[in-house]
């Protein structure tokens, strides 16, 4: 790779070299403090190399691409990249948010547990305050104008992490045969090969990662970098997240991230290990970085982030990185923790027994290193502070399989223990090199843990003091662990100190959770494609087209999208409402009416079944006869009802209601194979087979006579006839208290009907009507709807329906419905009211008898009289079957609406059913 | 205990905060105590709080298995309201607000209840009525509910979506201004010291076993630390109340499911109040660190795992992104899951249980941590007498049997069926 | 997320299946008022296995019944049954 990549920070023009990341070309030109802490406001610099950094946060991308709180260690530098530092104003270098520094003795661990008491409005006061200066990026506010794809992908092994081990682990799978997917969260194969080369099998380290990567897609196999495995679930389920683009990088073709669903027979982790800082005063500074971090960056970006350098050592890998510091020409000193020496190159000066205490320097980076050597103080002059502190292997996505952990002491290091699920775990994650502890040193208010959360040693130590003392509550009560990096660098080092504190060994100190992901991953990833209007299923009637060219006022019905009104001209939606409603009381109208749940109910014991499921009587129902019923939850509440038609002898069609369509179907087949597996029936659900028109008013039955040439069947009757040359099922039945069809069509003819039934009902000056005028004639006639009338909380009984009750018993329901507190006589009852004092009843307002005494009683569909006016309603009022005549208010504070109202019978119009004969 | 006050943690400066004492003390078990609690949590801590305050019933142990608070006390997502449509649960829900309301002050701990505004949102006329409906029904009972205008909830929360092509529309709101969050955990320490100080012992890393039995009636638990006897045993182990009631031989109407919640990496304030939807199972609010929390739909099948299902998590950010669509770039940080009590009403049980000296709180469903302060109030005043306190006698365990659920939804016995 | 392996069809994932109920809270046809109460109200609710009713709704449509552990989520087995599932 050549030439140079331009970028911005803080709108500063600055260059990168390819393949650097943005921490990388950020020391390439010489900047050392990127961002301020969360707390303090304390300049930070870059301290790691990888997804473990918990300082260099930048935003990233512009407009609806801008990503907040991005690592400047895991981007990499693309053309035209903006990157901004954050939590501060004005500026970085001048932050105002700096002065916190100077009353921090005061604002301890938890200090808001203390202080800010008073009422919850004072608080919410304080809070404003606190959360303006909290977060930590900008909030977006953009709508991210890319795409996330979601896929699927099942393979033999799934390695994660494309390390010298991870690539022995892949080809080994890959020669016994095994589809394999290889994932590498760097943007290349064997990130550590460019940190440490070395010649492995007698190749260069690169060229032998190469040749194994190729040879796992050779063999059908997937090698996917940039992609993290975030999640591990039950049966390996992994969750993987793959940057198609960096963030905020426009993507060429819209696309930006992939989210995958892998199934892996076994899972190889091959993640490495993260080093530990050591804790010392003001070893937050910039300037102060990870040893290995300090070698990634010298020997695979080119670029040497100090000239004289100390680096603070408890074990030999730090030597590595002396080597190449001292390759690159820097002045190297290692100060050892241990006594006995290292055995290494001994070309640097090397100091044993030693300890960092306090490091020396501002903003603009580190000047020096007090260290303790041999119990005396010494200063060493340096611009830059290493520090390797020993390895904690990644076990998160063995910890989320189950998996315990085991204490490696030499390593000083929890390390992967037995594992269910095929996940094993390789490489230095299961093996990580040893290494000492080193106590915190120094001023321990001064000692940074938890970097990005400033937690200090003196906050774990107060937390230890005042008895927060398990690891989650010394974590929850000083937010250590619980910034973006979710403790990577932190963690282990807390939990030696509580260990150090109660004198016991860090197993016993206990160990917080692994949540997943492993690192954050992008919310619109999680979607994938179901954004915006696909955030969930739309559902269209087969009718949709036909509606749609009238662009009518539409109705979400649960997923339906169904019609409202239709409109004309200037018409308000009441307005249209009432005109549908007014053709169908006085001549005629058609709506459809395709998403009702339709059961084919056949079989020598259909009638069996049937007299289970629905409460009322079925077995009388003569061939080509029909009748409303209910059926009955198995606690004995009411919880759908429809229609039941005996189409042949042993053939029956069962309609319920469009909300509960799946719930009967689930609840219809549940009854068929558990209840009644004996008998010989079967349930198929055809609800979209056929596509339902309903043809209701005075006048239908001519327009029934001459669509099909014969007279109209009567009320609650069904025949097989013929519409336009098309087979139709046509049952007398009625919603709007007139003399009614349903026409049902097979759905592929369903526009043809359509037609053929409208120009007919125009013929007589009908018109089609929408969902409002079906609500305003069926609250007239005293029909009731599933939701708000039959709210799954009252009996038949109380519905005024128990009439029609099963007298012969043998329902679903019968046996809970002798529960003693079901007959209690003042729990609520379906009545009807009326308005008396020509106000409008609101809808869904409460009943009481006067404004200040507590609610009855709640009106559950308001309406008018059709023909004649006036605010009529549904209603469910305590013991209300014999309260008919009391005068009550229809209470709605919310709307400041109140309507005088008298109790009544729920039947409005015409409650003997006159309309219904021809 | 020291006070907490400005004061003292100013005096902290001079002294390196070097005077504070263990907010709670972490005695041995006694051999036997006039009540003993079975749980930690919120709930526990609480009882054991008013029964001491109140009650003057201070000879109480509070039997914690593993750390105080760290079950569904800290792994909700922090919501605090009363607005429900069923009486007795608006009800109980009110009485627990306005304890929420002055529980700082109480505990001179700071629970940091956040009064922001419990925002539901209305996706069409049909959903405005039913949102209508509810907050008729709290006003009628004193409760405060509001509705807002679809030009009102956008001045309030300028972050969602109001483009007329969304999939869900926004027609209005109606808002609990007194509903909003605290701080989950400052709950459960903030009980702890304030039980502790009036003489409760609370004893961690102490399972229950089984229960002491004497000829029907339980005069004590067996536990990892020895026998304990008690006056009263109360069960205060949501998400495990089956496990724990199987001890004395009882079966409830309670199904034990995992239900998740998320965070995201934190932003400066975007999401100003509660958001929930009346038609998707999605809250969301924003932590004072500036986290994006979200919750949804429990994993509909039983489970005692603390750890949830892939695709029930990326659902509830399928319906957040609908709902708030610049959440796109921000990263989920964490995802974490509890187990829950879900009873067969979607209300909670508290009261006696048919054995004699055991008394139950659980079947929190989604509800338990706004219930707390509430839960632990009624609760306590309900062992001190023996009796269910009227405020939660609909909650009684038998109401199943007697055929007088308390069903928000109305959807029956089945929780998976809600 | 769990592999169900159904007897039709497979091994299909978790989220194809719906569960249903405990196999002991089937209420019988004609069960007495008081063993209705019990089977619907009242639940073992065991940290540990269970019989459970679930379907392959977003599937074969099969009801099956599976033993499984509540806590590690392991299926001990599962079982085909109704009508569809005789021989």
């Amino acid at each position: 790779m050549s030439g140079v990549i331009n970028f911005t920070f803080d709108g500063r023009a600055l260059t990168a070299k390819p393949g650097q990341t943005l921490a990388a070309a950020l020391l390439g030109n010489g900047i050392k403090l990127v961002g301020r802490s969360f707390k303090y406001h304390r300049p930070r610099g870059i301290l790691s190399a990888g997804v473990e950094e918990p300082n260099a946060l930048v935003t990233v991308g512009e407009g609806g691409r801008m990503e907040p709180n991005t690592r400047a260690t895991d981007l990499f530098v693309y053309e035209g990249l903006v990157a901004i530092s954050q939590n501060r104003w004005p500026s970085l270098r001048f932050d105002a948010g700096a002065v916190l520094q100077l009353v921090a003795r005061a604002l301890p661990a938890g200090f808001y547990y203390k202080t800010f008491f008073g009422p919850p409005r004072l608080w919410l006061f304080y809070e404003k305050f606190i959360r303006r200066a909290a977060g930590l990026g900008p909030a977006p506010t953009e709508v991210d104008p890319d795409r996330y794809a979601t896929r699927a992908a099942f393979c033999d092994v799934l390695v994660v992490g494309s390390g010298p081990a991870g690539l022995i682990a892949a080809r080994d799978a890959v020669r016994a045969g095994k589809k394999v997917m290889l994932v590498e969260q760097d943007a290349v194969i064997a990130p550590s090969l460019l940190c440490d080369p070395q010649t492995i099998e007698g190749k260069p380290g690169h060229t032998w990662a190469d040749e194994i990567a190729a040879e796992v897609r050779s063999s059908g196999g997937r090698v996917l970098t940039r992609t993290s495995a975030s999640g591990l679930w039950d049966d390996n389920f992994i969750c993987l997240s793959e940057k198609l683009v960096e963030p905020g990088q426009v993507p060429e073709h819209g696309l930006t991230q992939r989210y995958w669903h892998v199934r892996a027979a076994e899972v190889v982790l091959a993640t490495g290990a993260i080093e530990r800082p050591l804790t010392f005063a003001n070893n937050d500074l910039p300037g102060v970085m990870l040893s290995q971090a300090v070698r990634t960056y010298t020997n695979r970006f080119g670029v040497v982030p100090g000239k004289r350098v100390v680096i603070a050592a408890t074990n030999d890998d730090a030597y590595r990185t002396a080597a190449a510091l001292r390759q690159a020409g820097a002045e190297v000193v290692v100060l050892d923790s241990r006594t006995a020496p290292a055995g290494q190159d001994s070309g640097f000066e090397v100091h044993n027994r030693a300890a960092p205490l306090m490091a020396n320097g501002g903003k603009q980076g580190v000047t020096g290193l007090i260290a303790l050597i041999d119990g005396a103080e010494r200063t060493f002059a340096c611009d830059l502070i290493a520090m390797a502190g020993g390895f904690t292997p990644v076990v998160h996505l063995h910890m989320q399989a189950g998996g315990k952990l085991d204490w490696d002491a030499a390593a000083q290091a929890f390390v992967p223990g037995a594992a269910p699920h095929n996940v094993r775990t390789v490489g230095l994650a299961a093996q990580p090199q040893p290494a000492e502890t080193l106590g915190a040193s120094g001023n321990p208010k001064a000692a940074f843990v938890d970097f990005q959360n400033d937690v200090t040693v003196a906050d774990l130590d107060l937390a230890w003091r005042e008895g927060y003392r398990s690891a989650e509550h010394l974590k929850r009560y000083t937010t250590l662990g619980m910034a973006t990096d979710q403790g990577k660098t932190s963690n282990m080092t807390a939990l030696d100190r509580i260990a150090r504190r109660e004198g016991i060994a860090v197993p016993e100190a206990g160990l917080t959770t692994f949540r997943p992901p492993y690192t954050p991953v992008s919310m619109g990833a999680l979607a994938g494609a179901s954004m915006g209007e696909h955030a969930l299923p739309m559902r269209r009637p087969a009718l949709h087209a036909v509606h749609a060219a009238r662009d009518p006022i539409w109705f979400d019905a649960g997923y339906w999208k169904r019609v409202r009104t239709y409109p004309q001209g200037s018409e308000t939606l009441a307005q249209s409402g009432l005109r549908e409603a007014r053709a169908v009381r006085t001549s005629a109208g058609l709506c459809d009416v395709s998403t009702l749940a339709k059961f084919a109910v056949q079989g020598p014991d259909a009638v069996q079944f049937l007299e289970r499921v629905c409460a009322t009587t079925v077995g009388k129902l003569a061939v080509g006869r029909g009748r409303y019923t209910f059926m009955l939850r198995e606690d004995g509440l009411v919880f759908d009802d429809g229609t039941v038609w005996r189409l042949e002898a042993n053939r029956y069609l069962l309609t319920s209601s469009t909300g509960g369509a799946s719930r009967m179907a689930t609840w219809l087949s549940y009854v068929r194979s558990h209840l009644c597996a004996d008998l010989k029936v079967s349930v198929v659900c055809v609800q979209e087979h056929y596509a339902a028109i309903a043809v209701a008013g005075p006048k239908s039955p001519g327009i029934m006579a001459a669509l099909t040439g014969a007279e109209a069947p009567r009320h609650m009757s069904v025949v097989h006839t013929e519409i336009a040359g098309l087979p139709v099922l046509l049952l007398a039945a009625s919603f709007s208290g007139e003399r009614a069809f349903e026409v049902h069509f097979d759905a592929s003819h369903a526009e043809a009907g359509w037609q053929a039934i409208e120009t007919e009902v125009q013929a007589v000056g009908g018109a089609p009507y929408g969902i409002e005028a079906m609500e305003l004639l069926r609250i007239e006639k005293g029909h009731l709807v599933v939701g708000p009338d039959i709210d799954g909380r009252l009996t038949a009984q109380e519905l005024g329906m128990g009439k029609m009750l099963n007298t012969a018993g043998g329902y679903i329901g019968e046996a809970c419905l002798q529960r003693p507190d079901l007959a209690d006589p003042m729990r609520k009852q379906l009545v009807g009211v009326e308005a008396i004092d020509g106000g409008a009843i609101p809808e869904g307002a409460m009943l009481v008898r006067e404004m200040a005494t507590p609610a009855e009683g709640h009106v559950t569909g308001s309406g008018l009289r059709v023909i004649e006016g006036g605010s009529i309603a549904l209603a469910h009022l305590r013991g209300g079957q014999g309260r008919h005549g009391e005068v009550l208010y229809a209470h709605s504070p919310t709307r400041k609406v109140t309507a005088k109202v008298r109790v009544r019978s729920p039947h409005f119009y015409d409650p003997a059913g006159e309309r219904y004969r021809d | 205990m020291g006070k907490y006050s400005a004061l003292s943690l100013l005096r902290g400066a001079f002294n390196g905060q070097s005077h504070w004492q263990p907010a709670w003390r972490d005695p041995e078990p006694k051999a036997s105590y006039d009540v003993v609690i079975i749980g930690g949590g919120g709930h526990g801590l609480a009882t054991a709080y008013y029964l001491a305050k109140v009650h003057g019933i201070t000879n109480v142990a509070v039997l914690e298995k593993g750390y105080i608070g760290g079950g569904n006390t800290g792994r909700n997502t922090t919501i605090v309201r009363s607005n429900y449509r069923q009486e007795p649960l608006s009800r109980f829900y009110e009485f627990s607000l306005k304890l929420w309301e002055g529980l700082s002050d109480d505990l001179n701990f700071n629970v940091m209840f956040s009064p922001r505004g419990a925002l539901t949102l209305g996706h069409s006329d049909a959903d405005m009525i039913r949102l209508a409906e509810k907050g008729d029904a709290m006003a009628c009972q004193g409760i405060d509910a509001e509705l807002l205008s679809r030009d009102q909830v956008m001045k309030l929360e300028p972050c969602l979506d109001f483009s007329r092509s969304a999939r869900f529309p926004i027609e209005g709101a109606m808002i609990q201004r007194r509903g909003g969050t605290a701080r989950h955990d400052a709950v459960a320490w903030g009980y702890a010291r304030g039980a502790d100080s009036r003489g409760v012992d609370i004893i961690q890393k102490c399972e229950v076993t089984g229960m002491v039995m004497d000829a029907g009636r339980v005069t004590g638990v067996e536990t990892s630390r020895g026998r304990i006897m008690a006056g009263k045993v109360a069960i205060c182990v949501a998400g495990h109340s089956g496990h724990v009631a199987a001890m004395a031989g009882l079966k409830l109407p309670i199904e034990s499911q995992t239900l998740q919640a998320m965070v995201t990496e934190g932003v400066k304030p975007m999401v100003n109040t509660v958001v929930m939807s009346q038609s998707l199972h999605c809250y969301i609010s924003q932590s004072d660190k500036g986290g994006i929390v979200f919750g949804g739909d429990p994993d509909n099948w039983p489970s005692y795992a603390q750890r949830g299902h892939a695709v029930t998590m990326e659902l509830a950010v399928q319906q957040g992104l609908a709902l708030i669509p610049a959440l796109s770039r921000l990263r989920m940080l964490r995802c974490w899951a509890g187990v829950t009590d879900m009873s067969f009403d979607g209300s909670p049980v508290i009261g006696l249980t048919p054995r004699d000296g055991l008394y139950i709180d659980g079947g929190w469903c989604y509800g338990g941590f706004k219930a707390t302060p509430g839960s632990g109030w009624l609760f306590a005043d309900t062992l001190a007498h023996g009796r269910p306190h009227p405020i939660v006698a609909p909650f009684a365990l038998d109401r199943f049997a007697r055929g007088a659920p308390v069903d928000e939804n109305g959807t029956g016995p089945f929780p998976n069926h809600r | 997320m769990k592999q169900i392996a159904c007897p039709h069809c497979g091994n299909r994932a978790q989220a194809e299946f719906i569960y249903e109920r405990t196999a002991d809270s089937v209420v019988p046809l004609d069960a007495e008022p008081a063993v209705a109460v019990a089977a619907l109200f009242t639940r073992a609710n065991l940290r540990g296995m269970e019989e459970e009713l679930w379907r392959h709704t977003h599937g074969c449509g099969m009801w099956l019944l599976i033993r499984r552990d509540r806590v590690s989520h392991d299926i001990e087995w599962i079982r085909p049954i109704g009508p569809e599932a005789l021989p």
